[in-house]
């Protein structure tokens, strides 16, 4: 397969792919109804190719991508699972996909009994009190979170300036905090991977407005302290932020809600298994305790009997987030996935996504350097420091699991990890494929002692080999 | 209850064999009995695929039924074709079921795709750069006034009050922490007075922000407000409807710093409000500034071309607190969804379709008028206007919904002043039967209102 031929390439003259209906009505001169000054000279370089001409462009580019539904993403944090169809078919029934998002509320009642559906299941699920359906994302809802810990805040006079965060923390964490005023504080775990309350409590004062944890955190332990740290972080008058990614091993087993989370977003295109779409449209709900309701974002959907309404007065929301409603079509997946699950079905995904890593981790741990020796969650990191010695980085085994089928794991994250390899299989893969994965690995931990040039040339049978990123922010080609 | 889970109870049995616990309740020991949930969720029993898109089918048909009914409905979301080949494509579990292109070897289909879809808007806007997607056009707006302070370091934001009033909305939010000033321009006319402007703007703005068409459906004069900015030095933002662009200037003409827009109408369904496409271009100069995901093209090591995520010091999993942006999942795949779609239009559908919707909206306006309508603000439009009815918009529109007609949107809620004032939104889908009905429903209460031509 060739990547090397743009759609503009490919473009020839005279041909075309669209059809449009004959104009019923008097065609207008442009040039007549508005101002020439203001009309467009050239018309936009767009492509000029036949439908079957770019059906075979689109077509010969995608065999070139790994997906979920070929064979195996072993991503910590990214929880990439099955994509049910069903969900995507319930997504494309047009009662939904056709509905504009300002209709008036009485046309569009099950859209809005929908949203509020999802959100009272999510709300169980995670043993909070109320919800925003609206973020389009992870980073969205980390956001929005951090907006309603300052609404709240200053609501009681004093914003605060700080948000403690974990070493081990995701990128959007940091980030998130920033774009909403605050300073973000690291805080250093303890050396068996977590979060240790006396470490922590000379950080905590009254110029602290949150902490924002995983939990799981990303080395796939469970926060064994954090009732204790969430009272002393309460006790200051402060708030506690879970970041949601790694609700996978908690559905049905353990909820934030009664662990001491106050606000806490989910990422739907994990957990709740709609798909990832190559990098979105995702959806980032936050589920909130009683006390930070006001400060939703707006819309909210209220129900009232047997009808919803559509919920704009909030004196307190810190305001709209989103254009419109966020990511609706997601949100359909996602009640397809929760209706289908139940409480039941909702426990096995958790306890089946923690017997998956542990498996993997009881399998891979004789031939590659765990760095917390313990029993895990729903994924476990592993460190390629040893095999530094032979010249071999985790990147050069990342590419190398290509050559055997397989996406590699997360690399180079958590931070605190040197030489970061996160593997999380999910509920949704067989022990066939977990015993495959783990032989490759075990076959590249072979050749990094007994052959590491073949290790650091890979991959050799993916459709390009190792790709030149540094060359690629030096000489900047970002469009044609 | 569907099974996703290729499991059996022996296997489990194996397993934790394997793993060297006596039971699964071993691998929770880290967890105190506290944290426990005790008993099971109080969720409704599970139901089979069938029976769940049965009740999601019954949800689905609790809303309007878009075979019955016809809309006018635009205000930043519009009803356009969509063509087949955009949900064949896009339907590929190769693209839908994939990851974010981190690892570049394995996901060169979707790099290319983005590098495409980068292309195509950097193409459609006349700018030289754009990003990978943002979520939508109100939080496009905001990254973009964040990306002009990034670039100046001043905090003052000039907006047209003729910018949709729910992008403003989300600016506001956004800047919410941030200490910036934000003042918004009078509605006037329905443009952007240039004089009101020129007062408004000064040393300290960091970003003057434009709507091209704007809210109204009015097609503004870039160049004046575009001259505003420079002579301040200040970042010209300017918000755009991209399938105006078939027929209107491309931003680049007048002088626009950024350009950022809605892209749902490029393939993308209504979808009750997403998910929706923010797009992003800028000048090159700009480029290290940009939020967001960026594709660049590039070779591997047999020196084949390809592409890679590039430039990724500017985002967060590299950043972290010093990111441009914290977006870290965007809108991959309505941006795939853009790009068929405009590669199926191609540079004559794009020009043809932009002048259908034009040829529509006229033959409407001048329908209106002879039935006695007056347009509100009179102004060139695109593909949409603002009437002047002899009531409350609001009204009007409970009467036609009992026709099975949505009339457009009111404008109440965003000016007092605009409460008889109705915005009016036409496509190609949109027939000249459905264009005469509505003006025939219209003329018949407005006549019963006692307000005759």
């Amino acid at each position: 397969m060739r990547c090397d031929v743009t759609v503009f390439e490919k473009s020839r003259a005279g041909h075309k792919a669209y059809s449009l209906p004959e104009s019923d009505v008097p065609r207008v001169d442009p040039g007549s109804a508005i101002p020439p000054a203001l009309l467009r000279r050239d018309p936009p370089r767009l492509p000029e190719i036949s439908e079957p001409g770019l059906v075979r462009h689109y077509v010969g580019l995608s065999v070139m991508n790994h997906h979920v539904d070929k064979d195996l993403y072993p991503l910590g944090s990214c929880t990439m699972k099955y994509n049910p169809k069903a969900g995507e078919d319930a997504a494309g029934y047009e009662g939904f996909s056709e509905l504009h998002p300002m209709l008036p509320e009485d046309l569009v009642q099950g859209a809005l009994g929908l949203i509020h559906g999802l959100g009272c299941s999510l709300c169980e699920i995670t043993g909070m009190d109320d919800i925003t359906m609206v973020p389009a994302a992870g980073a969205h809802g980390e956001f929005t979170g951090m907006l309603m810990v300052r609404a709240y805040h200053e609501d009681r006079g004093n914003p605060r300036s700080k948000v403690l965060i974990p070493d081990s923390a995701h990128g959007t964490n940091p980030a998130s905090v920033r774009v909403a005023g605050y300073e973000s504080v690291e805080v250093k775990s303890d050396p068996s991977g977590r979060i240790d309350p006396e470490e922590l409590r000379p950080f905590i004062d009254e110029s602290v407005a949150a902490i924002m944890v995983t939990n799981p955190n990303t080395l796939g332990l469970f926060e064994t302290h954090m009732c204790d740290v969430a009272k002393m972080v309460h006790d200051v008058g402060a708030l506690v932020y879970m970041d949601g990614a790694n609700m996978n091993a908690l559905l049905g087993i353990s909820r934030p809600g009664d662990f001491g989370i106050d606000l806490a977003h989910l990422n739907l295109h994990k957990t709740f298994a709609t798909p990832h779409g190559g990098g979105g449209p995702g959806s980032g709900p936050v589920a909130v305790k009683a006390e930070l309701a006001p400060y939703l974002p707006v819309p909210l959907v209220a129900k009232d009997g047997d009808s919803f309404r559509i919920v704009e007065d909030r004196p307190k929301s810190i305001g709209r987030i989103h254009t419109f409603n966020g990511n609706f079509a997601v949100l359909v997946k996602a009640y397809c996935y929760v209706l289908m699950a139940g409480a039941p079905g909702m426990r096995e995904i958790a306890e089946n996504a923690i017997l998956n890593a542990n498996y993997l981790l009881s399998k891979l741990k004789k031939d590659f350097l765990l760095p917390y020796d313990s029993r895990c969650k729903h994924e476990f990191v592993l460190s390629g420091k040893d095999n530094l010695s032979h010249g071999v980085r985790t990147n050069d085994i990342a590419k190398r699991l290509m050559d055997f089928g397989f996406h590699p794991p997360t690399v180079y994250f958590p931070l605190i990890v040197e030489e970061a390899l996160m593997i999380e299989p999910t509920e949704t893969e067989s022990v066939e494929t977990l015993d495959r994965f783990a032989q490759a690995m075990r076959e590249i931990a072979l050749e990094i002692e007994n052959d590491p040039e073949k290790v650091k040339g890979a991959p050799y049978t993916t459709p390009v080999r190792r790709v030149d990123e540094a060359l690629a922010a030096r000489n900047l080609d970002v469009a044609e | 209850m569907p099974d996703f889970v290729p499991r059996s109870k022996q296997e489990k049995e194996e397993m934790l064999k394997a793993i060297g616990v006596a039971s699964f309740g071993d691998l929770l020991e880290d967890m105190p009995d506290a944290v426990r949930l005790r008993g099971e969720l109080d969720l409704p029993p599970p139901l089979s695929e069938m029976d769940a898109k049965r009740y999601l089918r019954d949800l689905a048909d609790r809303n309007l039924d878009p075979h019955r009914w016809i809309s006018f409905l635009g205000g930043g979301a519009y009803d356009h074709y969509v063509p087949s080949i955009v949900d064949h494509i896009a339907g590929r579990p190769e693209f839908y079921t994939a990851y974010t292109p981190y690892q570049a070897e394995v996901s060169q289909g979707t790099l290319q795709t983005i590098y495409e879809f980068q292309s195509l808007i950097a193409r459609l806007t006349g700018m030289e750069i754009a990003n990978a997607s943002l979520y939508d056009s109100g939080t496009a707006l905001a990254e973009a006034v964040l990306m002009a302070n990034a670039i100046n370091r001043r905090k003052q934001v000039v907006v047209s009050g003729c910018v949709h009033p729910r992008r403003i909305e989300v600016l506001r939010t956004y800047l919410r922490a941030s200490g910036f000033e934000i003042k918004v321009s009078g509605i006037g006319g329905g443009f952007t007075d240039p004089d009101e402007l020129r007062r408004l703007v000064g040393p300290e703005t960091s970003c003057v922000v434009l709507d091209n068409p704007n809210f109204f459906g009015v097609v503004e004069d870039g160049y004046s407000v575009s001259e505003t900015a420079k002579a301040a030095g200040a970042v010209l933002i300017v918000d755009v409807d991209p399938l105006s662009l078939g027929l209107l200037s491309a931003p680049s003409d007048y002088g626009a710093d950024v350009v950022i827009g809605e892209g749902q109408s490029l393939g993308n369904r209504l979808n009750f409000g997403g998910p929706y496409l923010g797009f992003m271009a800028a000048a090159k100069r700009f480029i290290r500034k940009l939020p967001g995901r960026i594709v660049g093209r590039t070779v591997d090591a047999d020196g084949r071309t390809c592409f890679c995520l590039t430039l990724q010091t500017r985002e967060q999993h590299i950043r972290r607190e010093k990111a441009t942006s914290n977006i870290c999942t965007n809108q991959a795949l309505v941006a795939l969804r853009s790009a068929v779609y405009l590669s199926w239009l191609g540079r004559a559908g794009l020009k043809e379709l932009a002048g259908l919707c034009l040829s529509k909206a006229v033959y409407a306006r001048d329908a209106l008028v002879s039935a006695g309508f007056t347009l509100r603000f009179d102004r060139p439009f695109f593909r949409e206007f603002v009437i002047d009815l002899p009531g409350e918009a609001r009204q009007f529109l409970k009467r036609l919904a009992e026709e099975r007609i949505i009339g457009g949107m009111p404008l109440g809620p965003v000016h007092p002043d605009l409460e008889k004032s109705l915005l009016i939104a036409f496509t190609e889908k949109r027939t000249r039967e459905d264009i005469d009905r509505l003006v025939g429903a219209l003329a018949k209460l407005a006549g019963r209102a006692g307000v005759l031509k």
